[in-house]
Parts: structure tokens; C-alpha cells; sequence
């Protein structure tokens, strides 16, 4: 792996692999009575996070102690960023203190791209604005291998709001990587123009995307990001595009279904959807925890061509 | 004094000149023009190099100089050594400084500054509106008399068709053009690059080529109804350049420029070699590559009038910021030349004629401004380039006050050798083997 994970798109399906696998000996480290181990004593984790997050900045922050390494969370949006400090002045007097890593969560696409060509600490994106959420897909990957063994091959349906999805574009970038049928589908109006060129089937048929789909992915509307009319109203939303039941009978029998969070249910998800048996949300969660241990650790600990970093 | 530009290849299309004239100067004017004129004493005789071009000065219709009012990317002593550096003897600047040039006392200050630095000349543009606001024009007349040479509201677009409409039929009794930002605001919202597959995968948000299509379309209209002259700046989408045509074909008095980033890069630049390059953050934004080929086709074909650059000087550090959070714009005055030779005259895309037509000739007649020509008594504004001169960018040797240019470091085959503004040399290029 390369000396920062900006994002999938830098990733080859070895690479990704070699996560996963990483990812699977990690989940083992959490299930011991002291959930603890010293790979990164010493290492220190700064988690710079210019966007309220509570699921990834948790989860990072978990596995960053469970390796051991010395952690802390700053948060820009209350600071610096009101006193007119640059995102690249806030960097290099963290970097003057000399951490390992920066693991770095920002609303502008390609924040993470600046800070990598500014900074000697690795640098790991927690989410840069539309662009990427590579430990987000990592652990999505993670997950549908848990249900489904091999990637490759299996119809995954991606529904919601592509348009200002960092989750879509990650997780479309790792699953043609690994060779699955993709299906995108929403509303015209957040079709990110050209998504086609990744190789992915779109339509605007809910039906059609998740007939026989294995897994269902849904993304979160981003009420925050709404600043245009992209439909008329949530109930709508809902009743074309919404995950019901109904529609799940569509897909094959053992489908899973997945969401990175935070849901609105009712607005993408029905709430019987979300609890239902397909549901494999909560587990994402928890092997979120594995793959940044993972991937903390192939950075920083296990890194095995750092002269060619 | 006099000076005697002898052995050059003249290239002057507007007197109907492509060949081994020699050039006199006196004073500040074209004394003669004529082949082995005679030397007599007390002349400076300076040998053009074989190969070497002369041509009346480059006038680039489009820089923002930033004075008054952001005097720490560019001031006008600044910006007109880049520009003489950049081969441009004469320069039009746009009105959105700080305050805008929408009156008699802003545009009396820049030609003061100008006048101190002594370089290339300047020709302000006023404002459409005041302020730039888009509600009330600005005193045109007062800024005509001033000296402004057109008007625009560059930075935005005239922000009513109503506005556009009486800003064409107020400025035709001046006989001024106005220049116009095409850009449909709500189209464009806070896009920041265009829109298309780089965006989408980059999650850059886009602005699509018919937000600068439609505003031209509206303006070519006006244009028609008012008879009044309208000139599109920086045009950047192969569907203005089809709506210029049209326009054209109808006979409406349209015409429109191109800058040599538009006909040289695209919007993979974004990617690539520097992902998320600031640099390659610009309005309109670089399109994709039927958009670049079609720039170079409507300069081939003569459809484009202008090569100008959009002279954008911004400070290192405003540059270095997250993409969505940088100010648009590249500097432009001192890659000009070096561009249009490489990717235009090398490939065989303009003749040599054409490109002092793009670059001198059709600037001056449309701004109404001198220039554009070396007859004899026109000033002795001259341009001596050198066609096949290894160029080397190198932003930080930049005269401009900013170095935000996506081309620092690239290698270019033709340059500038000299720039005479009326009959003085004030820029000669130690690279280049002259002596002047």
C-alpha cells in the first residue's frame, strides 16, 4: 500500500484483499476479555475531523486504542476554522508535533489529496466531501464476504442519493474492482453525470435494480447537502424510492441489507427494513472497528514496503 | 532616435505583410517599412535573427491587474511587466477590483499607475452596472471619457437580460462593445468544475457547458435586437462556440476569444499529474476534450476572433486551499505565446498571419483601440518573437506578482524575444539571441 489511503481509487484488488484479510485477524483481538494489543504503542493517531461524525470517528477511536497507540480527537469545526485558520496552517502545527498518522474527515473533496502533499504523517480519509469513504467501502466489502464469500459475480443494488455520495463512489470503485454486477439507482436528479464511465449500471427502476440483487445497499438523502430542489418532497422520495418490504421480496432470498448511516427511516428505509432479518446494518458497524484496525496497522505497524512509500 | 529592426520576417496582416521587411522606428512611431532600408548614422540597427518574427505588439484584451484593491496578487506595475515580459504591448483590464471601475476616478487611478510604470499600455474596461450589481448602470459616458474602452461586468454575467439590453443600446453611442461573463448563475449554483465524468468521480460539483451557452445565446439576441456589439470573453463549451457561429451567420456584430487554457487542457487536469490542483480550478472551468478540440477547430477556421488569457493572479497561499474553497483563475501573460506557438503554429493549426490576427489585429479593432498594425506613422508598437526558441516555464522567475499556473515546468517550442512599446525596447528575453 502506498503511504496515505486516500481512497479506493488508489487500491488494487491485492491491496483490498489484503485488508480484508487483515481485517478478519482484527476482529479477533475485540472479542477477548481485555480488548487489547500493543501493535502501535508509541504511534500517534491524531483523528482531525472538520465534520460532525459520531459513527466513523468512534469507530476509528476504538481502533486506534485497541492497537495501543496514543490517540486524540480535534475537532476543527468549534476551533480553528472560526478564527480563519487554513486547513493546510492547521495541519503543519499538528504536524510539528510529530504524529504518525492523520486520520482526517473534511466537507471539501480531495481535502485528504492537500494534506498528503503537505505532511509526513500518513494520511487516512475518513470521508473528503463527494468524493471518497475508503474504510467505509473496505467495511462494506468486509461484510458482504462474511455473507457471500466472493464478490465477484454478485448483483449489488445501490440506492438513494448518488449524486452526493462519498460511500457510493468508494464502494463503487471497490466492488467493479472486484468484479461485481453493480446496479445504481435514484431520482435523475442526483445521478452524478457520467457514473456510467465507472462501469456501473444506472437506472431510476427500483425494481429493476434490486430484482435478484443479493445485496441492497441504501444511501442516505442528505438533507444537510439539499440546497436545490432535487424532488419534490420526503413522502415522495419515499414512495418511489423507499425500501419496503414489497420491494425486498424482489431480490433473492438471502439478500442482505446495508446502510452506512445514519438512516432516515421512513425517507430511504423503511423502519421494518432497517430491523428486519436481512438487516446486516449493526454488523457493519462492528466490523468497521476490524477494518480501520486493519488498516491502521497496514499503514503504520505492518507496513511491509516502506522504502518504497 | 531612430532604430532599424533589419532582417526580420514582418508579419502584418492588417497592411497585407508577410515577409523580409525592415522596420524603422522614430520616435514613437513607424517611420517606414520597406525591404533593405538604408542605414545612416546616429541609427541603432538591431539584427532580427533568422527565423525570428516581427509583428505589430500583442494586445490581450482580458487581465485582471487586481489594483486597486488586491494589490498583494497583482498591481499594474506588476501586471504590465508580465505582460511585456509575455510579448503583450498593450492590455485591457477588467473592472472588478476594489473598489470596481465603475467610475471616472477609478479608471483615472489605473491609467496613472499605469503611466508610472511605464510599461505596456493599459486600457481600462468599466462596469456595466455599478457596483457590478446587476440593478443600475453604471456612468458610462463618464467612464468613456475617462478612457475605458468597453464595458463589462466580468467575474458575473450582466445580470438581466433587461440590463443587457440597455447596456448595448447605451454603449453603441460609443461605439463600445460589451464583454460578457456567459454564465447562467442558477445553472452554474456553486459549482467548481465541469460538470461531467472527472467531477462526478472527483465529487467536485459541476457546472454544466450550457450555463455559459445559454447567456451567450441570450446575449446574441440582444445583440440582434439592439445592433449593438457584444464579445464574448474566455469561451470555454463547443456549444458557445455553435452559438457564435449562429450568431455570426445571422449577421449579429458578435465576437469572442479563447484562452490558451482552454485550447491546450481539460478538465482531466483535475486528476492528473496533481490531483485536485487549485490551479486547474478556473471560470468557466476546462472542459472535456471535444470542447478543447473544438477551440482549436473555431481558431482554425476563423470562428474564434481572440486568443486572450484571462490574466487571473491569485497569492500562493489563497491557492493552497481545499478545491471547493480556492478562487478561480491562472495567470496568463507569460505562457501566452509560448502555448499558441506549440499547440497552434507548430501543429499546423494557425499560420503565423492568423495567430498576430488572434493575438494583435482583431483585439485592437474590436476594443476600437491603436495597435494591430505596423503601417507607417502607427505607433511603434512591436513584438519580435522567436518561433523556435526552447521555453522553459518556471513559475517562480514569473514577473507577475502570483505564480498560480498549471504550466510550471513544461516545455514549449517558441517564445518572445522582444517587446518595443512606442519605439522603446522594454522587455528583451536574455534566453533569446538578440540585441536590441
Amino acid at each position: 500500500m502506498k503511504k496515505d489511503l486516500l481512497g479506493i481509487a488508489d487500491l488494487t484488488p491485492d491491496d483490498i484483499y489484503r485488508v480484508l484479510e487483515t481485517a478478519d485477524a482484527m476482529r479477533e483481538v475485540g472479542q477477548r476479555p481485555i480488548k487489547k494489543v500493543p501493535t502501535l504503542r508509541g504511534k500517534t493517531v491524531v483523528n482531525l475531523f472538520y465534520e460532525p461524525s459520531t459513527r466513523t470517528r468512534t469507530s476509528f477511536e476504538i481502533a486506534e486504542k485497541r492497537l495501543s497507540a496514543d490517540t486524540l480527537n480535534v475537532a476543527v469545526a468549534a476551533s480553528s476554522v472560526l478564527k480563519g485558520e487554513t486547513l493546510v496552517d492547521t495541519a503543519m502545527n499538528i504536524e510539528a508535533m510529530s504524529p504518525d498518522m492523520i486520520v482526517l474527515r473534511h466537507a471539501c473533496s480531495g481535502a485528504c489529496h492537500l494534506l498528503s502533499r503537505i505532511c509526513k504523517s500518513r494520511i487516512i480519509n475518513a470521508g473528503d466531501g463527494m468524493h471518497e469513504h475508503p474504510t467505509q467501502a473496505l467495511l462494506d466489502a468486509f461484510t458482504i464476504k462474511e455473507h457471500k464469500k466472493d464478490i465477484a459475480g454478485l448483483k449489488i443494488a445501490i440506492v438513494g442519493d448518488l449524486l452526493h455520495s462519498r460511500v457510493l463512489r468508494s464502494n463503487a470503485l471497490l466492488l467493479t474492482k472486484l468484479g461485481a454486477e453493480l446496479w445504481v439507482c435514484g431520482p435523475p436528479t442526483l445521478v452524478p453525470p457520467g457514473i456510467e464511465c465507472l462501469g456501473v449500471h444506472v437506472t431510476t427502476s427500483v425494481d429493476e435494480a434490486v430484482r435478484d440483487a443479493d445485496v441492497i445497499m441504501m444511501l442516505r438523502i442528505q438533507q444537510e447537502r439539499m440546497q436545490g430542489a432535487f424532488f419534490p418532497s420526503l413522502r415522495e422520495y419515499f414512495n418511489v424510492f423507499g425500501m419496503t418490504t414489497e420491494r425486498v421480496k424482489l431480490a433473492k432470498p438471502d439478500v442482505i441489507i446495508m446502510h452506512p448511516g445514519p438512516m432516515n427511516r421512513g425517507v430511504e428505509i423503511a423502519s421494518d427494513v432497517a430491523d428486519g432479518p436481512y438487516s446486516v446494518i449493526l454488523e457493519q458497524v462492528a466490523n468497521g472497528v476490524a477494518v480501520r484496525m486493519a488498516v491502521l496497522y497496514l499503514l503504520a505497524g505492518g507496513v511491509e514496503d516502506e522504502a518504497a512509500a | 532616435m531612430k532604430r532599424l529592426l533589419k532582417g526580420g520576417r514582418l508579419v502584418d496582416p492588417a497592411n497585407s505583410r508577410d515577409g523580409m521587411f525592415d522596420v524603422l522606428i522614430d520616435g514613437d512611431r513607424i517611420a517606414k517599412i520597406g525591404r533593405d532600408l538604408p542605414v545612416h548614422d546616429g541609427m541603432t540597427v538591431v539584427d532580427i535573427p533568422s527565423g525570428y518574427i516581427v509583428c505589430p505588439g500583442l494586445i490581450d484584451m482580458h487581465v485582471h491587474l487586481r489594483e486597486p484593491g488586491q494589490e498583494h496578487k497583482e498591481t499594474v506595475a506588476t501586471g504590465t511587466a508580465a505582460a511585456v515580459a509575455g510579448g503583450f504591448t498593450a492590455v485591457a483590464c477588467m473592472p472588478n477590483t476594489s473598489p470596481v471601475n465603475d467610475n471616472a476616478g477609478v479608471t483615472e487611478y489605473m491609467l496613472k499607475k499605469a503611466a508610472e510604470a511605464n510599461l505596456a499600455r493599459v486600457y481600462p474596461i468599466g462596469a456595466v452596472s455599478r457596483g457590478q450589481k446587476g440593478e443600475q448602470l453604471a456612468d458610462i459616458a463618464e467612464l468613456r471619457a475617462a478612457g475605458c474602452v468597453a464595458i463589462t461586468d466580468d467575474g458575473r454575467p450582466v445580470a438581466t437580460a433587461l440590463l443587457m439590453r440597455r447596456a448595448l443600446e447605451y454603449a453603441s453611442m460609443f461605439d463600445m462593445p460589451v464583454i460578457e461573463h456567459c454564465e447562467d448563475q442558477t445553472l452554474k449554483g456553486d459549482g467548481v468544475a465541469h460538470e461531467g465524468f472527472q467531477a462526478s468521480s472527483l465529487g467536485l460539483r459541476g457546472i454544466p457547458s450550457e450555463a455559459e451557452a445559454i447567456m451567450a445565446l441570450r446575449d446574441i439576441s440582444l445583440s440582434s435586437l439592439t445592433g449593438g456589439a457584444v464579445h464574448i470573453a474566455h469561451m470555454s463549451a463547443r456549444q458557445t462556440l455553435a452559438a457564435v457561429r449562429f450568431g455570426k451567420a445571422q449577421g449579429a456584430r458578435v465576437t469572442c476569444e479563447v484562452t490558451p487554457h482552454h485550447f491546450v487542457l481539460t478538465d482531466e487536469t483535475l486528476a492528473a499529474p496533481i490531483p485536485y490542483d487549485t490551479n486547474a480550478k478556473m471560470n468557466p472551468p476546462l472542459r472535456e476534450t471535444a470542447d478543447r478540440d473544438a477551440m482549436i477547430e473555431g481558431l482554425s477556421d476563423g470562428s474564434i476572433d481572440v486568443i486572450a488569457t484571462d490574466h487571473a493572479p491569485h497569492a500562493a497561499d489563497e491557492k493552497q486551499v481545499e478545491f471547493d474553497n480556492a478562487p478561480f483563475g491562472i495567470t496568463g501573460l507569460e505562457t501566452a505565446v509560448p502555448l499558441c506557438f506549440d499547440r497552434l503554429v507548430h501543429k499546423g493549426i494557425v499560420s503565423l498571419p492568423r495567430l498576430v490576427e488572434l493575438l494583435s489585429v482583431n483585439p485592437a479593432t474590436i476594443l476600437r483601440v491603436p495597435g494591430g498594425s505596423l503601417g507607417e506613422g502607427a505607433p511603434a508598437d512591436v513584438t519580435i518573437l522567436a518561433p523556435d526558441l526552447a521555453v522553459t516555464v518556471v513559475a517562480a522567475r514569473m514577473k507577475s506578482k502570483s505564480k498560480n499556473t498549471p504550466f510550471d515546468g513544461w516545455d514549449l517550442r517558441g517564445g518572445v524575444a522582444a517587446t518595443i512599446v512606442g519605439g522603446r525596447v522594454v522587455y528583451v528575453n536574455q534566453s533569446a539571441h538578440l540585441v536590441i
